[in-house]
């Protein structure tokens, strides 16, 4: 039953809003109506989150599996130091709840997958968009299409932001903006590219404008329009977004959900599996043994110098990724050769390049320089 | 000369520069002229059949190039051109 007053004690609280003729006793009842799901409690999730609650909008469902790890909180401004390993959805609604308790939050501990977005998003008006992920992000577009529910996206990097409304009325959908996912590995992610602290927090704030924005009905929505915001140049530009005739989206043949995760080449992730190992692999713990039996062979670092100058293996010589293919004439072919990086994911690319550039004898460090402080040498901290 | 802004992934390819100004008089000129000055950028522009990556989107102003000409649309000195990947981070 939608609610057609506000009680004395909200009407106190949101008075700044009432006096305003542009929300008015009206406007905050459509807030206070309205069901918005905020997909991912994170960098953008957070600041969403926050003034979406400030805001009383009336129902606030939060999507999220993640727990709360302390290098979240550069950013995250939702969790706080205390609430480092608890649930992220617990902690956010926790922080939600002190600013505002008369909203109701309903918590989704689960990944959105194929099998119950549906089932989540029909129960909401809007969408908010903010998790980190490609299979996640077309998901929700594919299910806000289907479901005819506008879909408030908004993505992050380094210091850069991107934000639009998709979905909405005959309006583009994500797929109409890019038909398909990059391939695995080629657009770095927040973890591994680093994101601005407070850049979340400018982008995701243009995010919740948007829903409050579509929930009053009032001004123009960012439709058909992608803003693009650089922190570093302090500048906003706009790009049009138009209905793609091609696009797989409402447009014209989602009939269904489908395998996301197969769609964007991820392989799949049944339970947390150690990395898989191959032959052309190598323990952190095993380049120690090399290196204490003061055996022959080349450590390549290809990480960033920024990333090198928080830590390192003494042995390793640093070689960024992007420098790598023409610095080739810097190494041996015949060489015994072990690469690293921070997690895995550029030493198996710099791999793949030596091994195409006729180099025989190449292994990747399983883990990175992570796995490196995990099992080798606690010493060396972790970013 | 059209200027071409590089989104913050690939200034890594271009010797971190967000922005050059190369010569051409279509967007298949210019970006072949940003992919000879800077070959890194190539493979992530282009997928090995040399069409430009369906995850990357080009524009000439704010018009998105597949709703003009493609890479045969024209570009005039005065241009500002974007290259525009899907980023999704969001944590
Ligand atoms: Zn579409």
């Amino acid at each position: 039953m939608a609610a057609t007053s506000l009680t004395n004690e909200e009407i106190g609280r949101y008075s700044r809003h009432l006096i305003m003729p542009e929300v008015g006793v009206e406007g905050q009842l459509k807030l206070k109506n309205a069901k918005v799901l905020l997909i991912g409690t994170g960098g953008l999730g957070a600041p969403v989150a926050m003034y979406l609650a400030a805001a009383g909008v009336g129902k606030l469902g939060l999507v999220d599996f993640d727990t709360v790890d302390v290098s979240n909180l550069q950013r995250q401004v939702i969790h706080g130091t205390k609430d480092v390993g608890k649930k992220k959805v617990d902690s956010a609604e926790e922080s939600m709840k002190d600013i505002n308790p008369l909203i109701e939050i309903v918590k989704y501990e689960v990944p959105l997958t194929s099998a119950n977005a549906l089932e989540i998003l029909k129960e909401y008006d809007i969408v908010a968009d903010g998790t980190d992920n490609f299979p996640t992000r077309f998901l929700v577009n594919d299910a806000c299409v289907l479901l005819g529910i506008p879909n408030v996206y908004a993505s992050i990097f380094r210091f850069e932001g991107q934000a639009t409304v998709f979905c909405k009325d005959d309006g583009p959908c994500y797929r109409c903006l890019y038909p398909e996912p990059p391939p695995p590995g080629l657009v770095p992610s927040c973890a591994e590219g680093g994101v601005l602290g407070i850049l979340p927090g400018v982008v995701g704030l243009i995010q919740a404008t948007e829903v409050i924005k579509l929930i009053l009905g009032a001004g123009q929505p960012l439709q058909g329009r992608l803003m693009l915001y650089d922190a570093l140049s302090m500048k906003f530009r706009e790009l049009k977004i138009r209905r793609n005739p091609e696009c797989q989206g409402k447009c014209t043949v989602i009939k269904e959900l489908i395998d996301y995760q197969q769609f964007c080449g991820v392989p799949h992730e049944e339970a947390p599996l150690p990395a898989p190992v191959s032959s052309t692999d190598i323990t952190p713990k095993e380049v120690k043994q090399l290196i204490d039996a003061n055996a022959d062979f080349t450590l390549i670092d290809v990480r960033e110098v920024h990333e090198y100058q928080i830590c390192k293996i003494d042995k390793a010589q640093l070689i960024p990724l992007g420098e790598l293919p023409r610095r080739l004439a810097e190494l041996d072919k015949e060489a015994d050769i072990v690469i690293h990086c921070k997690m895995g994911g550029r030493s198996a690319k710099a791999c793949d390049l030596l091994r195409a550039s006729g180099f025989s004898k190449v292994r990747n460090m399983t883990g990175g320089i992570l796995a490196w402080s995990d099992t080798v040498d606690p010493s060396v901290p972790k970013y | 000369m059209p200027k071409i802004l590089i989104p913050t992934p690939l200034r890594q390819f271009a010797e971190k520069k967000d922005s050059v100004e190369v010569d051409g008089s279509t967007v298949g000129e210019v970006l072949a002229a940003l992919t000879a000055a800077y070959p890194d950028m190539k493979k992530n522009l282009f997928n090995d059949e040399g069409k430009l990556r369906s995850f990357v989107n080009v524009y000439v102003n704010d018009e998105d190039i597949r709703f003009l000409e493609k890479d045969k649309t024209a570009v005039a000195a005065a241009d500002t051109i974007s290259i525009v990947p899907s980023i999704a981070g969001g944590k």
